[in-house]
């Protein structure tokens, strides 16, 4: 089950990022290296919501604890 | 009377001293002396505000009665069983929040620029913080409304004039806790070192360039104002030497915001980090300004963009990118005041966003194409540098005087 979350997350962020960087090095930093963005942001935000039903509105999302795809996973887990 | 604005000069650091003398002993035997921290605040906030700035006073005050009830209505609305969290309710609660604003903000335009009676020093840097806590009452982020604390954040003096603009719960995380005497002593040096650096950016560098330098350069650039555009190296010299300018007063007064919130335990964001380092305009507006970029990217830009994608107004993801912008630079640029230079500008910004995504978007698709070393890294450097100053010199309203001749 829980694997089913992380494939799913890194899935919608290889097609956002349209880069497979994110499976290879699941501990870069997204904003720091440009490859997500706000606009990159809200459509993940957005795809998480319809695909596995998180629900994670604007305020909740601080860059500092969505910085990576292991965080952003972790993140998705515990509000699952 | 005696009148004190905040950070206008050495001396005013003097009298805060003596009035933090207290909380810092208090911090450093880990106690916070809530009262005589509200005390202190008070009376260097009536400092601002007495004398003949006592207009300035009465509106703050009523300010503050007003956006108290607008905040506990919609906390109210919002935590009650039940709340049916409407739309049209919560778009009334923005508009009430930041009608003051609007309000003080058009005057000028429509009264002969005159400014409004209700207006007061820091208005708009409380009305970011009042609308953002409305917009995260909205999606149940904040959940509850204490008035001491809510007037706490609005009135936090270090920061009431300019910000930095801070977040509720951030701050009431700070509030809430005492450091421990190790954590204290580490934001106290800082606190220190942000003010000392303060000081050289404020009252060195930024009265070098703003009042030593700027005046001439700007004279020279106005005896070549028959030139076609006003065009002449004078004129180039102005936009350098107000950027600095600009730079080094507004981090300077930045510095002490920070250094000062520190000793009182608050970690106030940072506004500033290298701005002028940045490689393109998407990595300035991280570094220059932060606190206000931030705001209007999570509070504007971001929800814009979530409400416009969400309902699917706007299919395609680059069209929608680039209206956002366009939405976020001119609210940013109306802001600033309604005069044609401060609209251009915030267009400009806008148009600069708009040709760097697609920039990166090219070179995304041309992997290879080309090259990325430190010398391209240096000349985008450069580029950006050029780029943000001559939209500064747009922002100064200098070329208002220079080709319309109004000061």
């Amino acid at each position: 089950m829980m694997d089913d979350v992380r494939t799913t997350v890194l899935n919608i962020l290889t097609d956002l990022t349209g880069s497979d960087e994110v499976k290879e090095n699941p501990d870069m930093n997204l904003f720091e290296s440009g490859l997500l963005d706000s606009m990159g942001t809200v459509q993940l935000l957005l795809e998480l919501q319809s695909q596995l039903g998180v629900d994670a509105p604007v305020s909740e999302f601080d860059r500092s604890e969505w910085a990576t795809p292991n965080k952003i996973v972790a993140k998705v887990e515990s509000m699952k | 009377m005696i009148n004190l604005q905040p950070y206008e000069n050495p001396q005013y650091f003097f009298y805060l001293l003596i009035g933090l003398l207290p909380i810092i002993i208090g911090m450093l035997y880990q106690k916070r002396f809530r009262w005589y921290e509200s005390l202190f605040s008070l009376v260097f906030l009536f400092l601002i505000f007495d004398g003949s700035k006592i207009s300035q006073g009465i509106a703050i005050i009523g300010y503050t009665v007003y956006e108290t009830l607008v905040t506990w209505w919609y906390c109210h609305y919002r935590t009650k069983e039940n709340s049916k969290n409407k739309t049209s309710i919560f778009i009334l609660a923005v508009f009430l929040a930041i009608l003051p604003l609007i309000f003080v903000k058009f005057t000028p335009l429509f009264v002969d620029g005159k400014a409004s009676i209700f207006g007061f020093l820091g208005i708009s840097y409380l009305t970011f913080k009042v609308a953002g806590m409305i917009m995260e009452m909205r999606d149940g982020s904040i959940k509850d409304f204490h008035l001491v604390k809510f007037l706490q954040f609005l009135l936090f003096f270090p920061t009431i004039s300019s910000g930095p603009i801070d977040r509720y719960r951030r701050f009431i995380k700070d509030y809430d806790r005492v450091p421990t005497q190790e954590q204290y002593l580490g934001l106290l040096q800082k606190g220190v070192h942000n003010i000392m650096l303060g000081f050289f950016y404020k009252f060195v560098l930024g009265y070098f360039f703003g009042t030593v330098l700027l005046p001439n350069i700007e004279h020279l650039a106005m005896l070549s104002r028959h030139n076609f555009l006003g065009l002449s190296w004078p004129l180039v010299g102005v936009m350098y030497t107000y950027s600095m300018y600009l730079f080094f007063d507004f981090a300077g007064y930045s510095l002490f915001a920070v250094g000062i919130s520190y000793m009182m335990g608050i970690e106030t964001p940072m506004n500033f980090n290298k701005p002028f380092l940045s490689w393109n305009i998407k990595e300035f507006w991280n570094r220059w300004h932060m606190t206000l970029s931030f705001w209007f990217r999570d509070y504007i830009y971001m929800r814009f963009v979530f409400f416009m994608m969400k309902h699917k107004i706007l299919k395609s993801r680059i069209a929608l990118a680039n209206l956002g912008y366009l939405v976020l630079f001119l609210v940013m640029g109306i802001w600033h005041g309604e005069t044609w230079f401060y609209i251009t500008y915030g267009i400009f910004h806008a148009v600069v966003m708009i040709l760097t995504d697609a920039w990166i978007r090219y070179k995304r698709k041309h992997k290879g194409w080309f090259p990325s070393n430190k010398f391209t890294h240096v000349m985008s450097v450069v580029l950006t540098f050029h780029v943000v100053c001559l939209s500064f010199l747009l922002f100064s309203g200098f070329l208002d005087q220079l080709w319309f001749g109004i000061r």
